[in-house]
């Protein structure tokens, strides 16, 4: 009697090893942490600096997105992302990577239809997406402020 | 001349022998188990090319052209070449061997090539269709995880079920009987399997029904059983393919073959010490263990005859996005030691 899909398939997930969430979430946890407090440093750096409230808003993500590319262009960032997870990838660090290694990846298609065409492969989605939902939000406080 | 034997499996009769093989690899692999076996070791994976795909071009190359040297031939001696690797139109093989003006067969089977290329060359020499035919295919790490997954430097997290496609070209050069030489006995070409793994991160669970098939059906076509030989040896099905593997066989054919198997996947790495999660893959893990680690052993008569059963995740990262599973196929080729060797 051969082994049939579904079989196949509890097997599967038997013999394959999960990811180590707890250690996962624990890393991310941390490393995420440490991204956004020191994102909190450069605010106040930048703040001592006498830099004004919309200046310093734009100066912390600025420095943040410098250095991710510095980093991904000598290639450390993805070294640690691998461990940070999620903790490299949700604060504007992981955008930045996402725009930046593919920059590097497909130079070798050209400027245009290799660096230019594929810099937004990873991040487009992301882009596309966040916009609409920047529209549905907008229209439903907009409703909301009918009232 | 090849005598079908059974349903599936062709018995060449003639025993052509590996006259020549040659093994080249990457960093990574150069740094692993395997270190002393490769015939050369390059420590930057972009071979001084302007890409990853040039790259892995130069390093099948590199790899025919020493195994050519190594039996003692240049390519105007050799009637065919057969062989791919993973890139899409196979350009990795064809720009890589353009240059050497052999007729080509070029192949795609995905990780199971080397079997394959290795499969069909013997039996066109067993055939006297050719005198001489190569065999060879290769994978890159960079070249692989651009086409299939992400940039390089991409911040990423990989499950502990996914395998690492090495940076290492096999070639092995097929000719007449040669008493000194390894040999060819049998071949079975396997059929595509699919028991509907969709997860392109656990290839291994993916191949592994179709090794099994593959290694089923050569048992049963030749009247033989695991206990017959000195190792069986898959490509590329890592920890968890081999152990899902062991599981089918058991399961499915009352076969144990826990004795006598390992897999390409599991030699070339030092799984944890390099961090490759659950093994090695790419057309050049099997193409580059087996012709450097195992044909030395074969050779020298450590091992009398081993079955390499190369397996191929048969998937595109279209099909993947589309949702479908993947189709696997596994082919198994006899190899011998040399009559000569005791």
């Amino acid at each position: 009697m051969s082994t049939t899909g579904k079989e196949y398939n509890e097997m599967t997930k038997k013999a394959s090893p999960p990811s180590p969430k707890v250690m996962d979430i624990l890393k991310a946890f941390l490393i995420g942490g440490l991204i956004c407090a020191f994102g909190q440093a450069l605010n106040a750096l930048y703040t001592m600096a006498h830099l004004s409230e919309t200046e310093v808003k734009a100066a912390v993500p600025v420095t943040l997105i410098v250095l991710t590319a510095i980093l991904t262009g000598i290639g450390v960032f993805d070294k640690i992302a691998k461990h940070a997870g999620a903790g490299t990838i949700v604060p504007i660090t992981g955008f930045a990577n996402s725009i930046v290694s593919p920059a590097m990846e497909f130079q070798a298609e050209g400027r245009i239809l290799g660096t230019g065409a594929k810099l937004f492969t990873i991040a487009g989605p992301v882009i596309a997406y966040g916009c609409s939902a920047a529209v549905v939000y907008g229209l439903i406080i907009y409703i909301f402020g009918l009232y | 001349m090849a005598i079908r034997q059974g349903r599936y499996t062709l018995n060449l009769t003639t025993r052509p022998s590996i006259l020549g093989n040659a093994a080249v690899v990457g960093k990574t692999e150069g740094e692993g188990p395997l270190s002393a076996e490769f015939d050369h070791i390059y420590t930057d994976d972009t071979l001084g090319e302007i890409s990853f795909e040039k790259a892995e071009s130069t390093l099948q190359r590199e790899a025919i052209i020493r195994a050519l040297d190594k039996a003692g031939k240049t390519p105007a001696d050799i009637d065919y070449i057969l062989a791919g690797d993973l890139l899409n139109q196979c350009i990795g093989t064809s720009f890589g061997i353009r240059e050497l003006g052999i007729p080509f067969l070029g192949l795609y089977g995905a990780c199971s090539t080397m079997a394959l290329s290795l499969g069909l060359a013997s039996v066109l020499v067993d055939a006297k269709a050719a005198n001489f035919a190569v065999a060879s295919t290769s994978s890159h790490f960079a070249s692989a995880e651009r086409q299939f997954r992400q940039p390089l430097e991409y911040g990423g997290q990989r499950p502990p079920t996914a395998q690492r496609t090495a940076t290492a070209a096999g070639a092995s050069v097929v000719g007449c009987s040669d008493p000194n030489k390894p040999c060819v006995e049998a071949v079975t070409f396997g059929k595509i399997m699919d028991l509907g793994i969709k997860d392109a991160n656990n290839m291994g669970a993916a191949m592994a029904p179709a090794a099994a098939d593959t290694i089923a059906n050569f048992f049963t076509d030749t009247a033989t059983s695991p206990a017959d030989y000195d190792l069986i040896l898959t490509g590329d099905l890592g920890i968890v393919g081999s152990q899902l593997l062991k599981e089918l066989l058991q399961k499915d054919h009352n076969i144990d073959i826990s004795r006598n198997h390992t897999d390409c996947g599991l030699l070339i790495y030092d799984i944890e010490g390099q961090d490759v999660h659950a093994g090695g893959s790419g057309c050049g893990c099997a193409g580059s263990v087996f012709n450097s680690y195992i044909l030395r052993r074969i050779c020298e008569g450590d091992l009398k005859n081993v079955l390499l059963v190369a397996t191929g995740a048969l998937m595109s990262p279209t099909s993947t996005l589309q949702g479908e599973s993947i189709p696997s196929v596994a082919h198994a080729v006899l190899v011998s030691k040399p009559q000569n060797v005791s």
